[in-house]
C-alpha cells in the first residue's frame, strides 16, 4: 500500500493515448470516419491509466451505471470478451456510445484524473471493446428465456426504441419494431453522419435484434398505416413509443422559404439516409453550396456544418448568437470543425434571408449580439447591438436550431397526455403513459437529448414493461 | 416488396398506372391521401397520390407522369416486378361534406388525383360538374372514368383536337355564370391551380387545391414540402396536401419546385444514355 500514491502520480503523468485519426485536409473532402480507433496495444495501454477507484466517480457521471473500472480492468487484462459482456449488462450499444457521447460532461468530466490532468479515455475504450468483439466476436447470441406467448409493439427504431426490443426478446416476449422510415436506426442512421458513425455498425445493431428474433417492419407509419388501437385490436399486449422529437424548428425571419435554405434534418436525411453525397450514382439529389452558412451550435448544426465541407463547399461559417461557452455540442465535434476549417461567427445572429429573381438564396442579414442577463434556461440572454447591422454572402443556408415533438402519431391518440410542448407524458421511473399498455421514451419524452438517455429511459421502460406483461398493469 | 399486379400505359405513353399490392394501405386509405415510393435501395421517395384503392384485394392505384428519372425509372417496371418501399397512408384525407353543385377541375395527370375525390363528393350526395383537360385529344386521361363519377363532364383541349378548344378556366367562367357552385376543387399543373384560384375568388367560390411541393420523409420531419398559406408555413405531407386555393403562395411553389432542376435534368440524361 505504501507505495500507492506513487503510482497515482505516475499514473497521472502518463499522458493519454492519443486516438489515430484521419488528418483534417484529407477527411475535410471524403465521408469515412474521422477518428481510426486504437489498437489493442493502445488500448492496453490507456487502460492501465485507471486507478481502479474503490469509489468511481466516472460511474456516477453516466447516465446508465456502466461498470466503468470493471470493463477497463478486463482491457487492460486482454480479456476484450469479457469486457464486452461487462459493458452489455449495462449499455446495448457501446459501439455507438463510444462514439457520440459527450463523455467531456458526463464519464470522463467525473474521473478523478480529469482533475488534475487528462481524464482516462472512457468512451475511447469502450469504442474499442465493442470493435474488437464486431471484428473477432464469436456472434453467439446471448441466452433468450422460454416463450412468454405475449407480443410486445417498439414503434420507431431509434436507440431508445432498440433498447427496448432487445431487452424484451431475450426476457422471451415477441417483439415487432415499427418504423416509418425504409430504414431502422433512428437518427443513428438518418441524422448522425457516417463520418462520425459508420451506418454498418448500426446495422449491425439491428441485424442482431432480427437474429434474436425480433420482427422489423419498416414503411409503418403509426398514426397513419395503423394505429395505436389497432395494434391491440391486433392482439398486441403492450407498446413502447420511441418516435424521437422529429419536428424541425424554423427562425421564422423573412426570406425562410427561398431555394437554398433547409432544415438540418432535411439535409442529413438527403445526405445520410437517402446517400445524397454520391448523387448521381444515387437517386436523391443534395443541394451543393458554395458558401455555406448553418444556424445553431448543437451536434446537429456541427455534422451539417462538416457534411457541406464534404460535399466541396468553398466556406462553411457556424452562424450562433450566444458564446463559444454555450455551445451545445461535444468538444470532439466543435474541435474536429474547426480543425476541417469551418468558421465560428459567434454571437451572431441573422434576422433576414435575401434572395434572386429565382427565388434562390443569396445571403443573410445580421445582426451582432452581446450577452446580457440570463434567461430560463440559466444561459446569459444574448440581445442585439444597436447598429450592428452587417450582410453575409450565402447560398445554402441549414437550420439546426433545435427540434420539437412531431404531431402526426400524438394527434391521432388523443387518449395519449402530452405536455405542454406536445411531449408524451411519460412516468420517468417506468415510462408509463397515461394510456393503458402503452410505454414512452427517449426525445419524445425529454425532447431532444442525447442517445444515452434515450437508451437508459428505453432500459427502465422494458423493466417496467416486463413486469406488466408478468404480473399486470 | 410491394407487386406490380397491372400495369396500363396511357397518353402515348407519357402516363402509366399500376396497380399495387399493398393490403395494409388499402384498408386505411381514403380521398385525397397519397404515398411515397421507392423502386430501388439507393432510388429517390416519390410522393404520388392514390387514385384507387381495394381493401378486398388489398391493392393501390397509381397514376404518374414520366418526367424525370425515378418516373422513367418506374416506367421500366412490369407486372410482376416489385417496388421496394411504399409508404402510406400519408396527408389529410379529403373533407367530404354534402355541400350542394361541386365544380372539379382537372388538368394533366392532376385528373388522376382528382378522380377519386370527385367519386367521393358525388357519393356523398352533391352534383358534381367537372371540367378536365389536356393538351391534346391523345394526352387526356381517364375520360370515361371521370363521365360516370360527375353528372356533367366538360373537356378541353388547348389545341381544339376534342372537346372545347380552349383552358379549362373558359369553361369553368361559363360554369360559374350559369350555375350556383358551393365548391371548386382543382387538381393539375400549379399555373392551372393559381388562376382557378383567381376565377373562384371573384365569385367567392370556396375552393381546393392540392398542392405538389418536394417530399422527403412525408411525415412533417424535414419541412422541405413547406409552403406558405395565408401567409403561414404549413407541411403540404401532413397539414396538407389539400388547402385553401385562395390562401395559397403558388408564386412561391412554382419557384420551390424548380430546385433540384439542373441536377434532376442531369441524372435524367444520364439515365436515358444507360438505356439506349
Ligand atoms: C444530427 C444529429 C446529431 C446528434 N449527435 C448526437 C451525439 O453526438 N451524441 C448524442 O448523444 N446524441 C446526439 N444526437 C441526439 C440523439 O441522436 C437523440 O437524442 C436520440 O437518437 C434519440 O433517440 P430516440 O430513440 O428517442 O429517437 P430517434 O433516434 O429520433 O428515433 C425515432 C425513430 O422513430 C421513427 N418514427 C417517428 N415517428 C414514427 C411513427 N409515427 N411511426 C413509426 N416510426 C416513427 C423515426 O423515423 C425514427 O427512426 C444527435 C441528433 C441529431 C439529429
Ligand atoms: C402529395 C403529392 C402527390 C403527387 N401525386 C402525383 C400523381 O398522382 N401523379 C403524378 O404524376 N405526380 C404526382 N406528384 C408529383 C410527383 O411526385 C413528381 O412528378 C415526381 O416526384 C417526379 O420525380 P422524377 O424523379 O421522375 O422527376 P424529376 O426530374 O426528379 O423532377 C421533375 C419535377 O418533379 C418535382 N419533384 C422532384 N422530386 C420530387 C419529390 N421528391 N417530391 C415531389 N416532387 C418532386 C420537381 O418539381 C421536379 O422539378 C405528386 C406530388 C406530391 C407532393
Ligand atoms: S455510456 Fe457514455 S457516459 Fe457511460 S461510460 Fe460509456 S461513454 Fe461514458
Ligand atoms: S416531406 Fe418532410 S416534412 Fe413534409
Amino acid at each position: 500500500m505504501s507505495n500507492q500514491p506513487e503510482k497515482t502520480a505516475k499514473k497521472k503523468s502518463m499522458p493519454r493515448a492519443a486516438m489515430p485519426e484521419q488528418a483534417p485536409e484529407v477527411r475535410r473532402r471524403n465521408f469515412e470516419e474521422v477518428p481510426l480507433g486504437y489498437t489493442k496495444e493502445m488500448a492496453i495501454q490507456e487502460a492501465s491509466r485507471c486507478l481502479q477507484c474503490k469509489k468511481p466517480a466516472c460511474v456516477e457521471g453516466c447516465p446508465v451505471s456502466v461498470d466503468i473500472p470493471g470493463f477497463i480492468k478486463l482491457i487492460k487484462e486482454g480479456d476484450f470478451t469479457g469486457s464486452i459482456r461487462n459493458l452489455w449488462t449495462k449499455n446495448a450499444l457501446p459501439a455507438v456510445c463510444g462514439r457520440v457521447c459527450p463523455q467531456e460532461i458526463q464519464c470522463e468530466g467525473q474521473c478523478i484524473l480529469a482533475k488534475k490532468g487528462e481524464p482516462v479515455a472512457i468512451g475511447n475504450l469502450e469504442r474499442f471493446a465493442a470493435d474488437y468483439e464486431r471484428a473477432h466476436g464469436t456472434g453467439v447470441l446471448p441466452p433468450k428465456s422460454e416463450p412468454t406467448g405475449k407480443k410486445v409493439a417498439v414503434v420507431g427504431s431509434g436507440p431508445s426504441s432498440l433498447t427496448v426490443a432487445g431487452d424484451l426478446i431475450v426476457k422471451g416476449h415477441a417483439v415487432t419494431v415499427l418504423e416509418a422510415f425504409h430504414k431502422p436506426g433512428g437518427v443513428l442512421v438518418y441524422g448522425i453522419p457516417e463520418f462520425r458513425l459508420p451506418k454498418e455498425i448500426v446495422a449491425q445493431e439491428i441485424n442482431f435484434l432480427e437474429r434474436l428474433g425480433a420482427e422489423v417492419q419498416c414503411n409503418a407509419v403509426v398514426g397513419r398505416t395503423v394505429s395505436i388501437d389497432e395494434l391491440f385490436e391486433d392482439g398486441y399486449d403492450a407498446v413502447y413509443l420511441g418516435v424521437g422529437a422529429g419536428l424541425p424548428r424554423f427562425l421564422n425571419v423573412p426570406g425562410e422559404n427561398l431555394i437554398g435554405i433547409l432544415s438540418a434534418n432535411e439535409y442529413l436525411t438527403r445526405a445520410n439516409l437517402m446517400k445524397a453525397y454520391l448523387f448521381p450514382k444515387v437517386d436523391t439529389p443534395i443541394p451543393h453550396g458554395k458558401n455555406v452558412v448553418v444556424l445553431g451550435a448543437g451536434n446537429v448544426a456541427m455534422d451539417s456544418a462538416r457534411t457541406a465541407m464534404r460535399l466541396g463547399a468553398e466556406s462553411v461559417k457556424i452562424v450562433y448568437r450566444r458564446s463559444r461557452e454555450e455551445m451545445p455540442a461535444r468538444t470532439a465535434e466543435i474541435h474536429h470543425a474547426e480543425e476541417e476549417g469551418i468558421e465560428m461567427f459567434l454571437l451572431t445572429a441573422p434576422t433576414r434571408f435575401t434572395g434572386n429573381d429565382k427565388g434562390r438564396l443569396t445571403g443573410m442579414e445580421c445582426l451582432q449580439m452581446e450577452l446580457g442577463e440570463p434567461d430560463d434556461s440559466g444561459r446569459r440572454r444574448p440581445v442585439p447591438k444597436e447598429g450592428s447591422e452587417f450582410h453575409m454572402d450565402c447560398d445554402l443556408a441549414i437550420i439546426a436550431v433545435g427540434s420539437g415533438a412531431n404531431p402526426l402519431l400524438t394527434q391521432s391518440t388523443p387518449d395519449l397526455k402530452l405536455n405542454q410542448w406536445g411531449y408524451i407524458m411519460a412516468d420517468l421511473e417506468t415510462g408509463k403513459t397515461s394510456k393503458k399498455g402503452v410505454w414512452a421514451g427517449g426525445d419524445i419524452v425529454t425532447g431532444a437529448a442525447t442517445v444515452i438517455l434515450a437508451m437508459g429511459a428505453g432500459r427502465k421502460a422494458a423493466d417496467s414493461m416486463h413486469d406488466y406483461l408478468t404480473w399486470g398493469w | 416488396m410491394f407487386k406490380i399486379v397491372k400495369r396500363e400505359e396511357m397518353s402515348e405513353g407519357t402516363v402509366v398506372l399500376n396497380e399495387i399490392e399493398a393490403p395494409l394501405i388499402a384498408r386505411k386509405a381514403k380521398p385525397g391521401q397519397f404515398v411515397i415510393i421507392k423502386a430501388t435501395e439507393d432510388g429517390e421517395r416519390i410522393p404520388l397520390t392514390m387514385a384507387e384503392t381495394d381493401p378486398e384485394k388489398g391493392t393501390i392505384t397509381i397514376i404518374y407522369m414520366v418526367v424525370g428519372k425515378s418516373t422513367a425509372l418506374f416506367k421500366t417496371l412490369q407486372v410482376g416486378d416489385c417496388y421496394q418501399d411504399v409508404i402510406g397512408p400519408l396527408g389529410k384525407p379529403t373533407h367530404l361534406e354534402k355541400v350542394g353543385t361541386v365544380v372539379c377541375v382537372g388538368g394533366g395527370t392532376g385528373v388522376a388525383v382528382l378522380h377519386p375525390i370527385t367519386r367521393a363528393l358525388k357519393e356523398v350526395g352533391n352534383r358534381v360538374i367537372c371540367i378536365i383537360g389536356a393538351r391534346s385529344k391523345d394526352l387526356l386521361i381517364l375520360e370515361d372514368k371521370m363521365r360516370d363519377a360527375s353528372h356533367e363532364l366538360h373537356v378541353c383541349t388547348d389545341d381544339g383536337s376534342y372537346g372545347h378548344h380552349g383552358f379549362v378556366t373558359d369553361v369553368l367562367k361559363e360554369v360559374l355564370a350559369k350555375e350556383e357552385i358551393k365548391l371548386a376543387v382543382a387538381i393539375g399543373p400549379v399555373p392551372m391551380m393559381k388562376f382557378v384560384s383567381l376565377i373562384t375568388k371573384e365569385k367567392e367560390v370556396k375552393t381546393i387545391v392540392s398542392l405538389n411541393p418536394i417530399m422527403v420523409d412525408g411525415t412533417g420531419m424535414c419541412g422541405g414540402c413547406r409552403v406558405s398559406i395565408g401567409g403561414k408555413n404549413k407541411f403540404a405531407c401532413v397539414d396538407g396536401p389539400e388547402f385553401d386555393g385562395h390562401q395559397v403562395d403558388y408564386d412561391e411553389l412554382m419557384q420551390r419546385l424548380q430546385a433540384y432542376c439542373e441536377d434532376e435534368k442531369a441524372c435524367h440524361d444520364g439515365f436515358c444514355k444507360i438505356r439506349s
